[in-house]
């Protein structure tokens, strides 16, 4: 096989250049008989390629590319399709149209790392994201969008641990609940392995809340850098004890790291104002669709304290003043922190992350309003307790396992009916059904327990499909 | 043919919008969801007695209150103040790779049926999704000659961090953990090679251009040993310039007992031409939003591929999708692997339009990528190099692969205008600022293009006329040049000292009055 550009031209809609006589007349400038030319004199001859690569044939026109790509997409059964009560760190919700519209803009679509001066506009809806966010979560300092949760949290405790070791303390336990998001925490654990160590608290067998006598066990030996929590638990139920987690954190000398669920911060109060330092999480829920775990976007926040801000590891874009009155430019702030600056002196390292998704959670939020996140809470706290009342009425099953208050998700235990969640959620299939997510695996000890999930749009009858349902499945009502 | 403007009167859109969080009125509302019947209410109450006692929150948030087209108004006008690839001749973003992001392949990103998808749906109800990501490892596997790839990472930095993580898990599992602490990469090698290591408690060892502008092999042969854990490079690196002694530097560190890991972010000029196992790489990594045509959405969503060889298969990051013969399948057996990186299953819409964008072109096309980046690349150097004031040091006179670093330092110093002078002004005829250089500055007052494929001859003339005719203004205006930039947006320059200085230094809205208050 000889080069392309020797053979019958192939022109293609995203090449100009392979246009032949356009190519040419740019061979010719350069003085070459070909490409190939080009890179023969820089690539030694054992290391070209010389096979045809093994990819299948080209489909250059869009219709038929359409139909293929579609093809395989449609064999997809979408949350659309059928009835989902799946969450467990990606949730349904409902995306504003002007969400898609403006994120679908070629403008903010294709920028990329332009600065204060090229893309202004860009500039200002980041800040305009982490204003809003500040508000949501009652901060003064908001990082510009991690990859996700799991990274947000990876980076808190890595910020922690470098705070705690600028202070002179040899601390390197990050204490984190047994009930915490197992994803998370093996993320986490593989970020921080070589920097500290996570220590699980153990958790009340009853309520799951956090075993406080355990707590304190663990921060009297002075090794703990933080304590972390969720609020609502990955489990679903509320940590009523927030506010004594913290206190009990910093009488030790710890710091506190709380993981709020960005969904409920319109009527749930924002851990910021419960004592925690840092506040991490995810802002999927804010006007991404779930992509099939694609639209998850990690934010790090916290007060104007130097203290913290300098241990961060993302972009932060600070605003900064002109000439003119009330005329603001934006730019990277306080960088040294950053690897594309510093690389390996950097706080950690740092790379393209979700920046389209931090912009399109500031349009919801704007769009939201105080009274639409009030609301959105609210609908989503009526309609979980709702909904955990009618399925307690189902067949042989445990419902709210932990008997506490919960936000939007719930465990569901099936022990008393002598299935396997594998096989009531395979069955749950049939009823156009997407079953809680299966905890069995991840937690033991509920036994074969699953994690149902409630939001705004789910509607009541939705509600009674799947309590009919599981009446079946289950061998009838109790 | 030869249609160029380079007389555009180009004025950016500026619209002068205020900060939002001072847009609106109180009650006015954006958008409504559905909320709880009255039934459902009056079977649980009120929200609020629904949330503990001191969970409560007590003062709602200081959200903007607007209608639904002022929102809408107020996006759509800072989005003309952004200057995204579609609207400009994105060649200045070199190491980026700018290409064109086909609209269709947002048509596949946007349906339901990749959306409305959760990533915990059972495996039989999720097959068409799988199946993309399965034959997307397939391609991954001939375009970079490895054995096994995972499309965990959620970003090219996220890929290389797992590769570190494997170099560690490596080294591990042969009893060498401890010993092996050292990684050695080279200063013009993509910061995330040191920032990844670092971040997993490596030492660095960093190699400098010797006089030929390649990294420095007598520098690597003197700084392997027992402790080399492995070497991180790219190449070729930002300089364009091909290390064509690579198998040399791979041979010499696995002869010290290392792995050789090839960053190939800056993949497009490769394309077809060279491979990463070929030349004895153990495991390389891309970014499939950059080199595969995924829109780069103000950084990000990206996503990235971990590509390994057989012998470090069992330690890539879960989970694979494979295929049985019926259906396709997550798999989380890879017994000694480093676990996950991300939530799920790395980033999806990156991976259907990675898909899409290989299907579209098949092997001639992919190859012509390569190529055609090359060309591109040349003629806009030799183009470029007649401009006063602006070359090419290291390696001068040699071809080069898809970028080029060059240097505006004569200019500087004849005129006084920096890069960072010309990179403000250059928006002022319509262009992204361009990248100039990571730090540190090897090269003085650095500037990098890349003209990747989908660039046309006359695209690459009329980037090249704009930076000529900002010489000549240097040269005979450089105030003019200085002060820009003019037809921006931001038509004025920033304090610099606010993003420098904690006491100036504001990342949100609320914290900003903060500070202006104690003005």
């Amino acid at each position: 096989m000889g080069s392309i550009e020797k053979d019958k031209a192939f022109v293609h809609p995203y090449m100009p250049n392979s246009v032949p006589a356009v190519k040419q007349q740019m061979l010719d400038e350069l003085g070459v008989e070909s490409i190939e030319e080009i890179y023969k004199s820089l690539i030694p001859d054992d290391l070209l390629y010389k096979e045809r690569l093994n990819l299948p044939e080209p489909i250059v026109n869009e219709y038929e590319l359409k139909r293929h790509v579609m093809g395989i997409l449609k064999k997809n059964i979408t949350t659309e399709d059928y009835v989902s009560f799946l969450g467990a760190g990606c949730y349904r919700h409902q995306v504003p149209a002007i969400c898609d519209e403006l994120n679908m803009r070629g403008e903010f679509l294709t920028a990329y790392c332009g600065d204060t001066y090229s893309d202004h506009g860009k500039m200002q809806a980041i800040f305009e994201y982490t204003s809003m966010m500040g508000e949501l979560l009652d901060a003064d300092i908001v990082s510009y969008t991690t990859y996700d949760a799991g990274q947000a949290v990876s980076s808190a405790f890595r910020i922690v641990l470098r705070v705690q070791a600028a202070r002179g303390n040899a601390r390197r336990a990050v204490l984190v609940p047994s009930t915490m998001n197992p994803e998370i925490k093996s993320q986490a654990y593989a970020y921080c392995r070589n920097a500290g160590e996570i220590v699980t608290v153990a958790s009340d067998v009853k309520t799951g809340l956090m075993d406080l006598g355990d707590l304190e066990e663990k921060l009297r030996d002075g090794s703990a850098a933080a304590v972390f929590y969720e609020n609502p638990s990955y489990l679903g139920f509320f940590e009523t004890q927030a506010e004594e987690i913290a206190r009990l954190a910093h009488s030790y000398g710890a710091l506190c790291i709380a993981q709020p669920e960005t969904a409920s911060l319109g009527i749930v109060e924002s851990p910021m104002n419960l004592g925690a330092d840092l506040v991490c999480g995810d802002i999927q829920p804010l006007g991404m669709h779930m992509q099939f775990g694609g639209g998850q976007a990690g934010f790090i926040a916290c007060k104007q304290e130097f203290e913290l801000a300098e241990q961060f590891p993302t972009y932060m874009y600070g605003i900064a003043k002109t000439g003119k009155e009330g005329r603001y430019g934006w730019g990277r702030a306080m960088n040294y922190r950053c690897s594309h600056g510093s690389r390996e002196n950097a706080n950690e390292y740092f790379g393209t992350e979700t920046g389209l998704w931090g912009i399109t959670a500031g349009i919801y939020l704007a769009s939201m309003g105080p009274q639409g996140m009030y609301e959105l809470g609210e609908t989503i706290l009526q309609k979980t307790n709702y909904a955990i009342r009618r399925l307690s009425e189902a067949g042989q099953i445990t419902v709210n396992l932990f008997g506490g208050a919960n936000f939007q998700e719930f465990v569901v235990n099936f022990d008393r009916t002598g299935k396997a969640v594998k096989e009531i959620n395979q069955e749950l299939l049939k009823y156009k059904i997407f079953g809680g997510k299966d905890l069995s695996e991840d937690f033991p000890q509920y036994g074969q327990s699953a994690l149902y999930c409630i939001s705004e749009l789910t509607l009541e009858e939705e509600i009674e499909s799947l309590k009919n349902a599981l009446e079946e499945v289950t061998g009838g009502k109790r | 043919m030869g249609n160029i403007r380079i007389d555009r009167d180009f004025h950016e859109a500026r619209w002068d919008e205020p900060i939002i969080m001072e847009l609106g009125n109180p009650g006015e509302r954006g958008v409504m969801i559905p909320l709880a019947s009255d039934k459902v209410r009056e079977c649980v109450g009120s929200g609020e007695d629904l949330v503990p006692e001191g969970l409560r929150r007590k003062k709602k948030p200081a959200l903007p209150e607007m209608s639904q087209m002022q929102v809408l108004r107020h996006y759509m006008r800072l989005s003309q103040e952004t200057v995204g690839t579609d609207i400009n001749i994105d060649i200045g973003l070199g190491t980026c790779t700018m290409k064109y992001s086909p609209k269709i392949n947002e048509q596949f990103v946007r349906s339901p049926e990749l959306t409305e998808l959760h990533p915990y749906q059972d495996e039989s109800t999720v097959q068409g999704i799988l199946e993309i990501m399965y034959r997307d490892q397939e391609y991954l596997k001939a375009l970079s000659g490895m054995d096994c790839v995972s499309l965990q990472p959620s970003g090219g930095s996220q890929a290389i961090f797992a590769n570190v993580q494997t170099i560690r898990a490596y080294h591990e599992a042969n009893g060498e953990g401890e010993q092996r602490d050292e990684i050695i990469t080279t200063i013009l090698s993509h910061p995330a090679n040191p920032g990844t290591a670092a971040t997993l408690g490596y030492k660095l060892i960093t190699l400098y251009p010797d006089k030929d502008g390649l990294p420095d092999l007598e520098a690597l042969k003197a700084s392997v040993s027992e402790h080399t854990a492995a070497l991180m490079i790219t190449n070729p690196e930002d300089t364009g310039i091909y290390n064509d002694r690579i198998r040399q530097f791979v041979d010499t560190v696995h002869e010290a007992g290392g792995l050789c890991v090839y960053d190939q972010a800056n993949l497009n000029g490769v394309f077809g031409i060279t491979r990463a196992r070929d030349a004895g790489f153990d495991m390389c990594h891309y970014n499939l939003h950059k080199s595969f045509s995924s829109p780069h959405g103000c950084q990000g969503p990206a996503a990235g591929a971990q590509c390994v060889s057989e012998k470090l298969k069992k330690f890539a990051a879960v989970p694979t999708v494979e295929f049985d013969g019926e259906k396709y399948y997550l798999d989380y057996n890879h017994p000694d692997s480093i676990g996950k990186l991300r939530k799920f299953y790395g980033v999806p819409a990156v991976l259907v339009r990675a898909y899409a964008y290989i299907r579209s072109l098949g092997p001639d096309g992919m190859k012509q990528v390569g190529e055609l980046s090359i060309l591109n690349n040349n003629y806009m150097l030799k183009k470029l190099l007649t401009i006063p004031g602006l070359s090419m040091p290291l390696a001068e006179g040699k071809f080069r692969m898809e970028q080029a670093r060059l240097s505006w330092e004569k200019l500087t110093k004849d005129t006084g205008v920096t890069t960072d002078d010309i990179c403000r002004r250059i928006v002022d005829y319509g262009f992204q600022d361009y990248f100039a250089s990571h730090h540190p500055r090897v090269i003085p007052e650095p500037f990098t293009p890349e003209p990747v494929e989908t660039y046309s001859k006359d695209d690459i003339d009329e980037f090249v006329e704009a930076f000529r005719s900002i010489a000549k203004e240097a040269y005979t205006n450089p105030e003019l040049v200085k002060s820009a930039p003019h037809k921006a947006a931001l038509a004025a320059q920033i304090d610099e000292s606010c993003l420098t200085e904690w006491d100036k230094f504001a990342t949100t809205w609320r914290a900003y009055k903060k500070l202006d208050d104690t003005d």
